[in-house]
């Protein structure tokens, strides 16, 4: 998938990857896509409810091994 | 829609305490909330300039797993059941338990309270100090960092009696 801005929150713990996620988002215009790599367990749920609250759309998320995927769409 | 709004009321100062406010803090400002935190009693030291006060104490606390953050895979699993007496009695206890749960911190990609503090700075949560409880414990405003109000109670409920989560930690 094609994204304008990549972020890499690998190795960081609750609440940070949202936290860096937000300020990325904050960088990006309406319609752009960032794209987020993580490891905290949690990340899957939480980008859910943090796209779901925001309003920003989660177009997809992919799990290969530890690491997790996100692509979001700035609102 | 309406933004939303969290109030939470911190009066806990320790380092493991330190979290929960400045954690929720953050979230619920990346989430678009409008939030407050009112530092009242111990919770004024989470407003320090100097944050190596913060300190965690394992004494009288069942719930805190002792274990060290370095070592084989065995070791680190050990918990460290050290009994209250031996505890309250061995000095320098407090401040090694804080090294441990500092280094446990960094380990664990886990973010430093000040960080954190500031994220909540950088996204516009507002800083509320209790006035009363600085004059009790003798603090003065050069003690704490910029950029916070200090009100009293009343200043509080003008923002928490019409928010939407209310906390007290």
């Amino acid at each position: 998938m094609n994204f304008d801005k990549e972020l890499d929150a690998k190795g960081l713990n609750c609440p940070l990857p949202i936290l860096r996620c937000k300020k990325s988002l904050a960088e990006l215009t309406t319609g752009q896509i960032l794209k987020i790599v993580a490891t905290d367990p949690g990340a899957i749920k939480d980008f859910e409810a943090f796209a779901k609250q925001t309003g920003n759309e989660l177009l997809s998320s992919a799990q290969n091994g530890s690491e997790f995927t996100f692509f979001m769409k700035k609102k | 829609m309406e933004q939303k709004k969290l109030a939470i009321i911190a009066t806990k100062g320790t380092l493991d305490w330190a979290y929960p406010p400045f954690i929720l803090a953050s979230t619920a400002a990346a989430l678009d909330y409008a939030v407050e935190i009112f530092f009242t009693f111990y919770g004024l030291q989470l407003v320090r300039k100097d944050l190596s006060v913060l300190k965690v104490s394992p004494l009288g606390n069942p719930g805190m797993p002792m274990k060290m953050p370095f070592g084989p895979k065995w070791f680190r699993g050990i918990n460290w059941n050290v009994p209250n007496a031996i505890q309250a009695l061995v000095p320098g206890y407090e401040s090694l338990a804080t090294v441990l749960m500092k280094k446990t911190i960094a380990n664990n990609g886990v973010a430093t309270v000040a960080d954190l503090r500031m994220m909540c700075q950088e996204a516009d949560v507002k800083f509320l100090a209790c006035q009363m409880t600085v004059e009790l414990f003798g603090f003065e405003h050069s003690d704490f960092i910029d950029g916070i109000d200090y009100v009293g109670a009343a200043s509080f409920f003008a923002f928490a009696g019409d928010s939407d989560i209310c906390l007290y930690l």
